[in-house]
């Protein structure tokens, strides 16, 4: 890729944070983020604000560090030996980098789906009960209950409800991954990390993932990392586009993809280069 | 016919005369000692004490010491096996460190098991002053086994895919509940199977036990950790080298390694039915 790009400064991406209008509260404030793998910088000075109850997208080519980004926000990346963040990201206004900060409370509350879908090799009842045990909740009917209400809202309940207790390996891709996403309802976070959910999935499934992303934005602040640039168009109110580790411009989707303030980000989005 | 169809016809006939040449040595093993053995299988064989300077009568303390010094084995071995593999898996930054102390691990598991004997003599016998004993001789096969089960176990945890531990802590789990809810019991089956054939190599080794607790006979069967005991695979060197009456206790010493062999192999069985039964639950 030959592209040269101008690095923006904080003052830029201060104002970029602030282009974007809201009616909203900020759910989650991302101030001079960097992230190393060891010396390698895969983030570098990253400034965003997100919205409550709001659908961020996160597009660019790969390794653009999106992927990265998005497991920065429940700590993921901390299992990855020599793995570094300089910076802050404030969610409600707490940052999650704080040496006190409970990172195992963090996850609750930060919700993730992987971009392969990975149910556990329990039944599909068990799955979704398994982040409520292991939280130490031991009502059975509570754990039915919740059980219940996280299928539904993950629009799987329907499919399922005959075979709670078989094997969740029985399910078709695209059930595995609305599975997931009702494991990570079943614990109550406000924020829900999506990595690609629909990339392996065929049109009719990933339909009903982002038909089930646009209800759950009235109860999530959603983030929802896409290779996929409809996706992004269709699900997402905001977007923002990475390249080589930086944030090259966030604004409105609608504005994103229509009138960029970035050639950089004109290109990319009518398929020019990535 | 294409040359190259040629050479893979050649090539299949030289691994399946690999494979033939493997299958008849253990035939003609098997053949050998179920032949000469069976005779002498009996009840009384199984269950009564050696007569006469060992040429007639049973070998029942042999099996009773084997079977105490493999479970002593298992005590010792099975837990810090599985602890240690954990920890190097799942705990151990991948530094340095840890590549040398796997790299030693895999080494101590081809140390003779002579060299392991004399080890337990000096140790536990001589240092830790317990004697040649039960204990001693169970702790020295224990220390035999650990390179095993700890390789084993290792292999285990590293055949569970990275995304049940991530999927789990990702839903608020500490790194330990994400390893005992979702990672051990996907290990357990290829955990077990490791261990039970680290032990069953265990009971048919005569070299660390040697000097370190068996003994070519007792009249009496141990009743403690501190005392001696005989065992199969040693009953069954000595019958087969040491006695003063080769030829004619030859019967018995097949029939002994009959015994052991089949000891060997139910234990390998049980393996096997196990990770079989295990892998069933997790797949239902």
């Amino acid at each position: 890729m030959n592209v040269t790009i101008d690095t923006p400064s904080s003052k830029e991406g201060e104002q970029k944070g602030q282009a974007v209008s809201s009616r909203r509260p900020v759910k989650i404030e991302v101030r001079q983020f960097n992230f190393y793998y060891d010396t390698v910088q895969a983030l570098k000075s990253i400034d965003l604000k997100i919205f409550e109850n709001t659908v961020v997208g996160i597009i660019g080519p790969s390794g653009c560090g999106k992927s990265t980004f998005l497991r920065c926000f429940n700590r993921m990346n901390d299992t990855i030996a020599g793995a570094r963040y300089v910076g802050e990201i404030r969610i409600d206004g707490r940052n999650i980098f704080d040496k006190d900060l409970d990172i195992v409370n963090l996850r609750r509350h930060v919700g993730m789906v992987f971009q392969k879908s990975n149910p556990f090799p329990k039944s599909i009842f068990d799955n979704v009960a398994y982040g409520l045990r292991i939280n130490g909740i031991k009502d059975k009917e509570f754990i039915a209950r919740k059980v219940e209400e996280s299928l539904k809202n993950a629009a799987l309940w329907d499919e399922v409800k005959d075979r709670l207790h078989k094997s969740a390996f029985a399910l078709s891709g695209g059930q595995q991954q609305r599975l997931c996403i009702a494991r990570a309802l079943a614990v109550e976070p406000e924020v829900l990390l999506l990595d690609e959910p629909a990339s392996a999935l065929d049109p009719i499934a990933t339909a009903k993932v982002e038909e089930l992303i646009h209800e759950l934005k009235k109860n999530y602040t959603i983030m929802i990392v896409t290779h996929n640039m409809q996706q992004a168009a269709r699900v997402s109110d905001y977007t923002a586009f990475f390249m080589l580790g930086e944030l090259m411009e966030y604004d409105e989707t609608n504005k994103i993809f229509t009138n960029p303030s970035k050639k950089i980000t004109e290109d990319y989005v009518t398929g020019r280069f990535g | 016919m294409r040359k190259k169809y040629k050479k893979q016809a050649v090539g299949f006939w030289i691994l399946r005369v690999c494979m033939g040449i493997v299958l008849l040595c253990l035939a003609v093993i098997l053949w050998d000692i179920v032949s000469k053995g069976a005779g002498v299988i009996s009840w009384s064989f199984l269950t009564e004490n050696p007569r006469k300077g060992m040429t007639e009568g049973g070998i029942f303390p042999a099996i009773v010491g084997t079977f105490l010094v493999t479970v002593i084995t298992a005590i010792l071995s099975v837990p810090l096996g599985v602890g240690c593999a954990i920890y190097l898996h799942e705990y151990a930054k991948g530094g340095k460190t840890t590549r040398l102390i796997r790299m030693a691990i895999r080494n101590l598991s081809g140390v003779p098991s002579i060299v392991y004997g004399l080890f337990g003599v000096v140790l536990f016998v001589q240092f830790m002053n317990l004697g040649t004993s039960l204990l001693s001789a169970g702790m020295t096969l224990g220390l035999m086994t650990l390179p095993w089960t700890i390789t084993a176990s290792e292999e285990a945890l590293k055949s569970v895919p990275q995304a049940y531990r991530d999927g789990s802590m990702a839903l608020g789990a500490t790194k330990w509940q994400a390893i005992r809810t979702n990672v051990l019991p996907y290990a357990m089956p290829g955990m077990l199977t490791g261990m039970i054939l680290g032990l069953s190599r265990a009971a048919g080794e005569t070299a660390p036990i040697l000097f370190t607790g068996a003994v070519f006979y007792l009249p009496f069967l141990p009743k403690s950790l501190s005392d001696q005991f005989m065992a199969l695979p040693y009953h069954l060197y000595i019958m087969s080298t040491q006695h003063h009456a080769i030829e004619k206790v030859r019967p018995l010493a097949y029939g002994t390694a009959l015994v052991l062999i089949t000891l060997v192999f139910f234990m390998n069985l049980v393996a096997i039915i196990i990770r079989y039964k295990l892998r069933k639950v997790k797949l239902q």
